[in-house]
């Protein structure tokens, strides 16, 4: 029998192997994908706990996050081109412009 | 039945998480993350939301990485050298280890409970879960909704802004 901590479980897992991601990679790219994954991890998290309250606010608040995922993605790799265009590079550890 | 397919589709999704994370060549961890987002639509429809799997497949698997692929190729990016042993990694698998724990420990002390409200598998399968998505929406959730859409178009003009050449 599959119950809400089956699913709570495995978004922990997921949103740990997003977290292992951001922590060691080194290309802003991929970096940015393994936001995406724990932004995912927390969308299965609202759907399985709107599943277990019977109430659809959860699922709402899911279209939220995809919605700010979206818009996300689009200033995210408009940074990264503009990035990319003055430093030949997306390692994020040519991201010391900022550094004083 | 539901829980084999549960096992199967939860291991195919950190089996891909995991290499996400490992592929050297960013198109490969982009189409990995494909193979996850895929995995999590079908676990939405166990969970009776058949509407969030469609729109995970059309908006996450569809538009956002075909948006990531793209500028990838534009960008023209190698594979990854590969490197030594860092304490970078060390440190990173330590860290998400430890909270891999402290959820874990958490989810099974804790018992999930709130406002049970009065959506059944029954309500779902009369009404069509659209509907009922549709009706929280534009009801309680209409000022959050107006709000996401000035935050969409905020993002379409620094997207542009941002990708000029000469601002």
């Amino acid at each position: 029998m599959i119950t809400v901590y089956h699913y709570l479980i495995l978004s922990a897992i997921i949103f740990s192997i997003g977290t292992f991601g951001v922590l060691t990679r080194k290309n802003a790219i991929v970096i940015f994908m393994c936001i995406e994954l724990m932004l995912n991890a927390v969308n299965l998290t609202f759907i399985a706990l709107s599943r277990h309250l019977q109430n659809m606010d959860g699922q709402i608040f899911v279209f939220f996050v995809m919605t700010v995922a979206a818009a996300e993605a689009a200033v995210g790799l408009a940074l990264m081109i503009t990035f990319y265009r003055n430093r030949e590079s997306i390692d994020s550890d040519d991201f010391n412009l900022l550094k004083w | 039945m539901l829980s084999i397919l549960f096992y199967l589709f939860a291991t195919v999704a950190v089996f891909s998480a995991f290499y996400v994370t490992k592929s050297r060549n960013p198109i490969n961890s982009a189409l990995w993350l494909v193979t996850t987002f895929i995995c999590l639509a079908v676990l939405y429809i166990t969970l009776d939301a058949p509407f969030m799997a469609a729109i995970q497949i059309m908006v996450y698997a569809g538009a956002i990485m075909v948006l990531i692929v793209f500028v990838i190729m534009l960008l023209n990016l190698g594979t990854a050298v590969k490197k030594r042993y860092t304490h970078a990694l060390a440190w990173g698998a330590g860290l998400s280890v430890v909270m891999l724990f402290v959820t874990n420990t958490f989810i099974r002390r804790g018992v999930p409970t709130g406002k049970v409200g009065d959506v059944t598998t029954q309500t779902i399968h009369n009404y069509g879960h659209t509907e009922l998505i549709g009706k929280a929406m534009f009801t309680d959730f209409l000022l959050p909704f107006e709000i996401a859409s000035i935050l969409l178009l905020v993002a379409i003009v620094g997207a542009v802004v941002l990708s000029k050449r000469e601002v």
